[in-house]
């Protein structure tokens, strides 16, 4: 009940701010912030909780993405059924990938994931309705449900996401679910020998993962008002998801929350002050020293903190 | 005397290799039976057939009269097979209440208060009422040994599988591991002991089993296979 309090001020939070006048780069930007919150949040739901590290990030966001461009060109489906649309689709890549890929692993699973990002990315690449290589430019419609201007009307339907996404691995996090992919990821054989099913929740978990992803992914084309095949898929997007996560802490729903809005909150500074191309470097450079420093993250960190101060 | 497990004519092959060869075994309710076998001699895979852990293998296990050959593993839980791990396998980022929560929630259904009071009541029954909310990676070894058994225990077991839950483990935590394991026998408990301490073995055993190369090579009461000539050319050779 707290929480459910928590997130509805945070939506309005949101709200408040996408109604004032400032400047709209803090939009701009903000989009992308939340977007990331929603792909570390989703991603942890398989990478975190159960362990399978999903390399596979971008084909989810792409699914998503040219999900809603099919559904806006062919019949100018609204935001909103764009979004679900993804979601749908993307869930259901999941559900096929973890069909396809959950028997395998550790890295063998992994490189599963890597291979949907180059396989699908060739079907685009070849698709001419979606624009194929070239990609497709897009004009946004003009309903902007009484926001000044489109982008802040993005940056609240992200934020909303973002609230949604969070509560759900939350919610995964305390339910069965949540206890049955703990088992699985610290130990598979005995997880299965303690009666959890464990190929069932690790596809329930992959298919919420995919279409939490796919969710991020769906207004992408209008944010950007273009669509291409390169960006979309660009695996970028997989090391930040799953740095996120690992740098604010796996264990818990909060750990992709803080990894996503530190990490993300970095980038753009890093975009607008000094090279776009050094964001992948600050993504790099930050995991390594989480890694070897402290496996466990900001959430470790804070623990170990809490503990030496008893 | 009523049949609770029948192994019949099970084949496994990893590759080339038979790990078992046409293995028959019949288990009683509430029997104490041990399975002894040089190293390589096929236990654990036998345990893995039974407790499902391997379904790919020829032959027929039946449970309580029910054919369980092909169900998988969380299956066979449900239906009242469990087990302990040869090397422990905790839930590591859990605590020790949690572990057993686990089998609660998915064999039970249920993992609220109630559970949560039956879980302390097995963990006291163990003596690791004081650990139960110690992060599990924390626990000694003979504490793990016990904790795989309450963890088991939770699952409200018909058949219990003990794989060298003593191994490692000094004289007198071998002791209060047999204790333990005669006190969930007279709970009505079947249970299936893997174990290389033959003093355990002998003592705890109403029946053992003696597998070499993946064959039983003989089977009987303690007394006759000590004196058994195949068991003693398994273990010390021509």
């Amino acid at each position: 009940m707290k929480y459910s309090i928590y997130a509805f001020l945070t939506i309005l939070a949101f709200l408040g701010l996408s109604l004032m006048n400032v400047n709209e780069y803090i939009f701009f930007a903000g989009f992308v912030i939340l977007q990331f919150v929603v792909l570390a949040t989703a991603w942890n739901i398989l990478g975190g909780y159960a362990g399978y590290v999903n390399f596979g990030v971008p084909a989810f966001i792409a699914v998503g993405a040219y999900s809603a461009v099919v559904l806006f060109k062919s019949i100018s489906a609204p935001l909103v059924v764009q979004i679900i649309g993804g979601g749908i689709l993307a869930g259901l890549l999941g559900l096929m990938v973890g069909l396809l890929t959950l028997k395998l692993r550790g890295i063998f699973f992994s490189i599963a994931t890597v291979a949907v990002v180059f396989i699908l990315e060739t079907v685009v690449m070849n698709w001419r309705y979606v624009g194929g290589a070239t990609g497709l430019q897009l004009t946004r419609p003009p309903d902007l449900w009484g926001f000044d201007t489109y982008t802040r009307m993005l940056f609240f339907v992200m934020a909303v996401l973002a609230v949604c996404s969070v509560s759900i691995a939350r919610y995964i996090q305390d339910s069965f679910l949540g206890r049955g992919l703990r088992a699985v990821r610290d130990s598979e054989e005995a997880a299965e020998c303690s009666g959890v099913p464990t190929l069932k929740i690790k596809l329930i978990a992959c298919t919420i993962s995919g279409a939490l992803m796919g969710v991020a992914g769906a207004p992408m084309p209008m944010y950007l008002s273009y669509i291409e095949p390169t960006a979309t898929f660009n695996l970028n997007y997989s090391i930040s998801a799953l740095g996120m996560p690992i740098i604010g802490g796996t264990s818990h729903w909060i750990g992709p929350v803080i990894g996503a809005l530190l990490l993300a909150t970095i980038q753009q500074i890093v975009t607008v002050t000094v090279s776009n191309e050094l964001n992948v470097l600050v993504v790099g450079v930050l995991l390594v020293l989480f890694v070897v420093l402290a496996p466990d993250g900001i959430l470790g960190l804070i623990k170990k903190w809490k503990q030496s101060s008893k | 005397m009523e049949t609770i497990l029948e192994v019949n004519n099970v084949v496994k092959q990893f590759g080339g290799f038979t790990a078992l060869s046409g293995v028959d075994v019949k288990v009683h309710k509430g029997e104490r039976l041990g399975l002894i076998g040089p190293n390589g001699s096929g236990k654990t895979t036998l345990i893995n057939c039974i407790s499902g852990a391997f379904t790919d293998y020829e032959g027929a296990i039946h449970f309580n009269g029910q054919d369980i050959s092909k169900l998988k593993a969380h299956e066979r839980t449900k239906r009242g097979i469990a087990r302990s791990f040869q090397i422990p396998r905790p839930f590591s980022s859990m605590t020790v209440m949690e572990n057993l929560l686990v089998p609660f929630a998915f064999v039970g259904g249920k993992d609220g208060p109630e559970q949560q009071e039956e879980a302390m009541t097995i963990l006291r029954g163990m003596g690791l009422a004081d650990k139960a909310f110690v992060q599990s990676n924390q626990l000694s070894q003979v504490e793990l040994r016990k904790m795989e058994l309450a963890r088991a225990m939770a699952a409200k077991p018909k058949l219990l599988i003990s794989d060298e839950a003593m191994a490692g483990l000094s004289g007198n935590e071998v002791d209060e591991v047999l204790d333990i394991l005669f006190g969930l026998n007279k709970l009505g408990i079947t249970i299936i002991m893997i174990e290389h301490i033959m003093q355990a073995v002998m003592k705890f055993s109403e029946r053992i089993i003696c597998l070499d190369a993946g064959k039983i090579i003989c089977e009987g009461t303690p007394e006759t296979i000590v004196k058994n000539p195949e068991v003693q050319r398994a273990y010390l050779g021509d």
